[in-house]
């Protein structure tokens, strides 16, 4: 085991993901000479030179649509987006063919890539730096989305997401970048997209998140102790999701809080609340309830902390369906 | 380096130059002719159809013909094709079926074809974002030390587009082996080249991404032809990608949706029907003495019996299986895809 900050689990899966298939490269802005601005991608320019690991012009929806050629050339690109919000205009690329490529071909080619990016608030960045994107990709059929939430996973994930035959999306929590060392298994970690983590495990409700939330759900557990026994669990990946967790933990406590820090508005957490009421509704003792960002353009960041879901208000939704 | 010569902005021609082309014989020449008439009797015989309702709304192309055929002459077999919905059936002349791109303009899954097999890209409807897609080709053909060439066609209108921008930079950039074809036909829609662009012409854009841009007479297969085999060479010698721009005019509406009475110049277009491309080099072989009425009749009966055939195996195509719509979006399916589908 090695001690990584989670961008150093990044950083080393990328090492070794160039190094085990020659066919993986890495695409983006300042990805090279200056190794990413978060450093994720350093050294790799210079172990694996400057065609696997390359500086492209700043174009994002031109770097995640020449990936789309890259693909039908035999690559299997890794393109990196500079930042969340600056990813938008990739999308154009993203819905229009990244996830219908494949099936306009009738399933005859396979379009192997990857687009990772930090994303996520309370950095104390300029606008537009902040956010958190992942409900636009994950309704994107076709194309998967996995978030992780610790180092091991952020390595574990990424393999997986580099390997998987279909394109992946991969959210980065820059705000847990370099929060804390953690133990991230050396050499080739894969972690299967599809499969939650169960990051604690308790009785009486469950708090489920992913990526940067995780931390803070987990710290609410603490708030909770002598209260309640809480429940985490670790979504990991939003496409494929592991309902089978979802729906068990449910059934155990009989109690869900979902917490994003993406807006509320058809965030994530409303299809965790549907697919619960759907799917769990004689297993659960009161709504559920999202704890979430706001409809609002991400604010500015002296008064961001009040907009992303704190300790506080995700303690509070528990005891409010503690007590309902 | 970037040169836009201001002679260069003159229309290369052959046809009205009587001119021929190094390098062409006669069996060339015939291909060519037999790949205009196949793309023409596609055009036409589809108008049909749609008519007929025997296929839905399609993009005609009538009088693009000898741009397509023209440039797809001038590549070897290896080289990628990526065609706007303008180029729907350019992949007959690289042996895609004439049934298959009638299913795709029938709304059957059928019309999928494999891209890799044919290197010919899927059709692009969106305008312009395949240009990207054909830029990376290029670049990841060239990484991996292959002589590779792609080619990616648009319109005028798709040059507003910011994927045609950052496709050619990067193109530029990467110095990939890309031709760049624009055929302005000077209407996107409604929508007149002067409302698109300031630019002296379209080519002139390539001095801004530091490549060659080279303007031909749309309407002449033999200048296309000539001009993207320059490309080509250049491409394929490390020399990087060019801008052709092909200048014609649309004489037929957008699609079968389009009335294009409304906007267009009504004796513009009669004038380009007397001229349109196909008379233009069928009087150009015979003057050569290569066309006569036999080879000529020969030919588009060839076509003809393609199409008689491409239609009757379309229409025999069993309806497809409503189960298809899960096939294909993933190699591996999230396990809740089929969520709902049973109610």
């Amino acid at each position: 085991m090695a001690e990584l900050f989670l961008v150093e689990a990044v950083n080393d899966a990328l090492h070794i993901e160039l190094e085990r298939d020659d066919t993986v490269m890495v695409i983006g802005e300042d990805v090279g000479r200056a190794g990413g601005v978060f450093r994720a991608t350093a050294g790799l320019r210079e172990r694996f030179g400057e065609n696997r690991c390359v500086d492209m012009p700043l174009a994002e929806a031109g770097i995640l649509g020449s990936a789309v050629g890259l693909c039908m050339a035999g690559w299997r690109p890794v393109c990196e987006m500079q930042y969340d919000a600056f990813s938008y205009p990739c999308l154009d690329q993203l819905i229009t063919h990244v996830g219908r490529y494949r099936w306009r071909t009738g399933g005859q080619m396979e379009f192997p890539l990857v687009v990772r990016m930090p994303y996520g608030g309370g950095v104390r960045a300029p606008e537009l730096h902040d956010d958190s994107p992942e409900a636009y990709y994950v309704h994107t059929p076709g194309v998967k989305v996995a978030i992780p939430s610790t180092a091991a996973d952020a390595k574990g994930l990424l393999a997986a997401a580099i390997r998987d035959p279909d394109p992946v999306v991969v959210l980065e929590p820059k705000l847990i970048y370099r929060g804390e060392k953690q133990e991230v298994p050396e050499g080739e970690h894969v972690v299967p997209l599809g499969q939650a983590r169960l990051a604690r495990e308790g009785t009486d409700v469950t708090l489920v998140a992913y990526g940067a939330m995780v931390p803070v759900c987990e710290h609410a557990a603490d708030e909770l102790e002598g209260e309640a026994s809480v429940e985490v669990l670790d979504l990991r990946s939003l496409r494929p999701l592991d309902e089978d967790a979802l729906l068990a933990s449910a059934a155990k406590t009989g109690r869900v809080v979902v917490v994003q820090e993406a807006p509320r508005t058809a965030g994530f957490g409303a299809e965790i609340a549907a697919i619960l009421a759907e799917k769990a509704i004689l297993d659960l003792h009161g709504p559920v309830i999202r704890v979430t960002g706001f409809d609002v353009p991400y604010p500015y960041w002296k008064i961001e902390d009040r907009y992303m879901p704190s300790v506080e208000r995700v303690a509070a939704a528990a005891r409010k369906l503690l007590n309902f | 380096m970037a040169k836009v010569a201001p002679e260069e902005h003159d229309l290369r021609r052959v046809l009205d130059e009587g001119r021929e082309v190094e390098g062409l014989g006669a069996d060339e020449l015939l291909a060519i002719y037999r790949s205009l008439i196949l793309l023409r009797t596609y055009d036409e015989r589809s108008v049909v159809y749609h008519r007929q309702g025997r296929i839905g709304t399609y993009a005609i192309f009538w009088n693009h013909e000898a741009m397509q055929a023209g440039s797809v002459h001038a590549l070897a077999a290896e080289d990628w094709i990526f065609p706007s919905y303008r180029e729907s059936a350019i992949g007959l002349l690289r042996g895609i079926p004439a049934s298959t791109v009638l299913h795709w303009w029938r709304g059957h899954p059928a019309g999928w074809w494999n891209p890799a097999q044919y290197r010919v890209a899927s059709i692009c409807v969106p305008i312009g974002t395949q240009v990207p897609h054909a830029a990376g080709l290029a670049w990841g053909e060239k990484l991996k030390g292959s002589s590779t060439v792609a080619i990616a066609y648009f319109g005028d209108g798709a040059t507003s587009e910011g994927a045609f921008h950052e496709g050619a930079n990067l193109a530029a950039v990467m110095q990939a082996p890309l031709i760049l074809f624009c055929n302005n036909n000077q209407w996107a829609i409604s929508t007149p080249l002067e409302a698109q662009t300031r630019a002296e012409s379209l080519a002139a854009k390539a001095v801004g991404y530091g490549m060659p841009g080279v303007r031909v007479d749309g309407g002449d297969v033999l200048a296309v032809y000539e001009a993207t085999r320059e490309a080509v060479e250049r491409a394929r010698a490390g020399g990087g990608p060019t801008l052709i721009e092909a200048v014609t005019y649309r004489a037929a509406p957008h699609a079968t949706a389009d009335d294009p009475r409304a906007y267009i110049d009504l004796d513009r277009v009669e004038e380009e029907k007397r001229n349109e491309c196909v008379g233009r080099y069928n009087a150009y072989l015979r003057r050569l003495g290569v066309l006569d009425d036999a080879t000529a009749e020969e030919i588009k009966n060839e076509a003809l019996e393609t199409m008689r055939q491409g239609i009757a195996e379309a229409e025999a195509e069993p309806e497809p299986d409503p189960e298809l719509v899960f096939d294909n979006a993933y190699v591996l399916p999230p396990p809740n895809l089929r969520e709902g589908w049973d109610g």
